[in-house]
């Protein structure tokens, strides 16, 4: 059993994946000797040499169109947009191309390959540093999207994305990148598609991904104290959306809170509540509430505590879930 | 006196950089006057310091990070120092040593690394755009400001700085082609620092020189000694001058090194020998001006020693933003969900403050 914080856990399932398949390349910028500016792709081009991992020219649209050419050739590129707001110049190749290929081609072009975004905040960084941007992809139809909230999920959820037929979209939740955790690999967590009970409650349900994750887990100590007991669920894979194990959840305990980083205004979030308005509107005791960030541009670091949801403000919301009609 | 001819028929620039002033501080060209090299000299000296203090201020936790421009002041205050009171900058976030020498306080030219805010100054007040991080961004606004001054009569020019690695973006491109097409009053300088953080350029672009882009567009290119102080101001005046006048875009590619690492927490280790540098200390754009002019650092110790200690004094003082203001600039009038998300965001800190 080693110890792995989640950078290493994702270095770990690169460096499996370009072992067992040959077809792996993993591109982009400062991901060669660098080792990437969150040291994911550390060691790998001394490994596989620099056909198998390579720094590009800097350019975003380039990397991922470029991706979509070895893609089409039978490779599976992974590649590194170096954080979330620089994704943005990929946009377009990203909702036009990746995410279309197939269907375009009535099935006959496949796009394997995997779009790794460090997203967030909580590292204090300048701005265009902390951005959520999953909603954007999402909103996408033909993206696969994930998220680990875990050490060990990241593991396996990066195996599986690179293993999938289809484009993945694979954020990383950037202020856990140190969180450690025992681990052996490389175990599978069967994470692809499917999302988790993280820890089992009775009254009311937090559903997570990424960072909250680990905030809702200590929120639901906290809630002890307040006398609830709460059930935690990691999505894990945002699109598609497990809604079996989500709404298993929702109809025991009969109240739900959607946690994220981003804001909350046509956020994840929102497709949360509605679905599980839809399909558990019997078993509800409470309107669907959701925690996210205020509808602001991501702030500046002395204001960053303030947008974050943090365990105080999910309780605050835990309380307001209309327990007095009991 | 025009010292570097723009040809109408767009000659390539030569692959040895334009140089004034050499590496052992004498003249092989014609000078700026000695009131102009003097001022290049004072601010160069003024701006290292400038760069070793806000480095300096990184380990002491006041900034959250600093992407020194150690090395390559000759690029940001050479060029800096070409534009008239009218004209505009457009910098990145390595350049603020170019907006201090613009005349930004240099603590607001802070604030977006110390995380109180992301621009500290008034744009207009000094015509300087906020610092730029998306990389090649700023080069199409850069355009779009030059061509409403055109289409509105003004006489002003732009100066645009962009790093090498930033030239692969493909918004470069855009600005490039569309500065060209509109001839617009528009100066690219392209600060070739050698590196894209751990990347070098010869993983960046197969080009002779980054200058030699500009030919493709239509525009002149100029290859310049970026450690020449003399060099960059004398190219980049002329560039500002011509477009200014209606002569249209020109690029400037400032041939220099990134002495420091990327930024305070950045490990040049992990990618490039110590001696990488070495033959570029050698070149410095200050130790050059010291030999040319006669007199070195310590003839601005004082003024430096008075702005640093300020500098600091200012950055010591607690940079408290009110949590207000996240919800204030969003929309010229914050809408009704804001404006319900910034009492709620009061009512929570009102608790926590009873609470404690
Ligand atoms: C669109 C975009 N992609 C990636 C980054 C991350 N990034 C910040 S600086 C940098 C290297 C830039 O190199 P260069 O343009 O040469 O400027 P220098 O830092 O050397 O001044 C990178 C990749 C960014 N800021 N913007
Ligand atoms: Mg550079």
């Amino acid at each position: 059993m080693a110890q792995l914080n989640m950078a290493q856990a994702l270095n770990r399932a690169l460096r499996d994946a370009m072992t067992d398949d040959p077809n792996v390349v993993v591109f982009g910028e400062d991901v060669g000797p660098y080792g990437g500016v969150f040291t994911v792709t550390e060691g790998l081009t001394a490994q596989f040499g620099e056909d198998r991992c390579f720094d590009s020219p800097l350019a975003e649209s380039g990397i991922v169109g470029t991706a979509v050419g070895m893609a089409m050739y039978g490779m599976r590129p992974v590649v590194e947009m170096q954080f979330d707001a620089f994704a943005y110049p990929a946009f377009e190749q990203i909702t036009s191309h990746v995410a279309k290929m197939r269907n375009r081609t009535r099935g006959k072009v496949a796009l394997p390959m995997v779009i790794r975004i460090p997203y967030g905040g909580g590292i204090g960084g300048v701005e265009h540093h902390g951005d959520s941007s999953e909603a954007y992809y999402t909103h996408t139809p033909g993206l696969t999207v994930v998220t680990p909230g875990t050490t060990a999920d990241a593991y396996s959820l990066l195996r599986a994305a690179i293993e999938s037929p289809d484009p993945v979209i694979f954020m990383e939740p950037k202020s856990r990148y140190w969180s450690r955790a025992d681990l052996e690999l490389p175990a599978r967590t069967d994470a692809m598609n499917r999302a988790v009970v993280r820890r089992v409650g009775q009254d009311v349900t937090l559903i997570a991904y990424g960072s909250t994750v680990q905030t809702c887990m200590e929120t639901a100590d906290a809630a002890k104290e307040e006398g609830w007991d709460v059930e935690v669920v990691d999505l894990r894979s945002l699109t598609p959306l497990d809604e079996d194990t989500v709404c298993a959840s929702v109809r025991k305990t009969g109240r739900a809170v959607v946690v994220h980083e981003s804001s909350v205004f046509s956020g994840y979030g929102a497709e949360v509540a509605a679905t599980v308005s839809e399909k558990c509107f019997h078993w509800l005791e409470a309107p669907v509430l959701r925690v996210g960030g205020f509808d602001v541009p991501y702030p500046p670091k002395d204001l960053e505590e303030h947008q974050l949801p943090h365990p105080d403000r999910i309780l605050d919301t835990i309380a307001r879930l209309q327990w007095e009609d009991q | 006196m025009k010292s570097i001819e723009a040809s109408p028929e767009l000659t390539l620039p030569g692959r040895k950089p334009i140089q004034l002033v050499d590496e052992n501080g004498s003249a092989v060209g014609d000078l700026p006057d000695e009131r102009v090299l003097r001022s290049l000299h004072r601010a160069m000296v003024l701006g290292r310091r400038f760069n070793r203090q806000a480095t300096a201020l990184t380990k002491q936790g006041r900034l959250a990070v600093y992407p020194s421009s150690v090395g390559q002041e000759a690029c940001e205050v050479g060029a800096t120092l070409a534009l008239q009171a009218d004209d505009w900058l457009f910098p990145t976030y390595r350049d603020t040593l170019a907006a201090v020498t613009r005349g930004v306080p240099a603590v607001e030219t802070l604030t977006l690394l110390r995380g109180d805010w992301h621009s500290g100054y008034d744009p207009y007040a000094y015509r300087v755009a906020p610092l730029c991080t998306p990389l090649s961004t700023n080069g199409p606004h850069a355009v779009g400001l030059a061509h409403a001054a055109r289409l509105r009569g003004d006489s002003l020019a732009v100066l645009v700085f962009m790093g090498d690695g930033a030239t692969s973006e493909g918004d470069a491109h855009e600005a490039f082609n569309f500065a060209a097409v509109f001839n617009a009053p528009v100066v690219f300088f392209i600060q070739n620092n050698q590196w894209a953080i751990s990347v070098p350029l010869s993983k960046q672009s197969k080009a002779l020189t980054l200058a030699h882009k500009a030919i493709g567009y239509g525009m002149p290119g100029y290859h310049v000694d970026g450690n020449d102080a003399a060099a960059v101001y004398t190219v980049v005046s002329e560039a500002l001058e011509r477009a200014r006048s209606g002569g249209g875009p020109s690029i400037v590619e400032g041939l220099t090194y990134r002495i420091d690492p990327h930024t305070n927490s950045d490990d040049t280790n992990r990618y490039r020998d110590a001696s990488d540098a070495e033959p570029w200390r050698a070149t410095d754009p200050i130790l050059r001006f010291n030999r040319l002019l006669g007199v070195d650092e310590s003839a601005y110790a004082d003024e430096a020693d008075r702005m640093m200690a300020e500098l600091r004094a200012e950055m010591n003082k607690d940079a408290h933003v009110d949590p207000d203001e996240l919800f204030e600039h969003v929309y010229a009038v914050p809408t009704p969900r804001l404006r319900a998300q910034a009492a709620a965001l009061r009512a929570e800190l009102a608790v926590d403050r009873d609470e404690a």
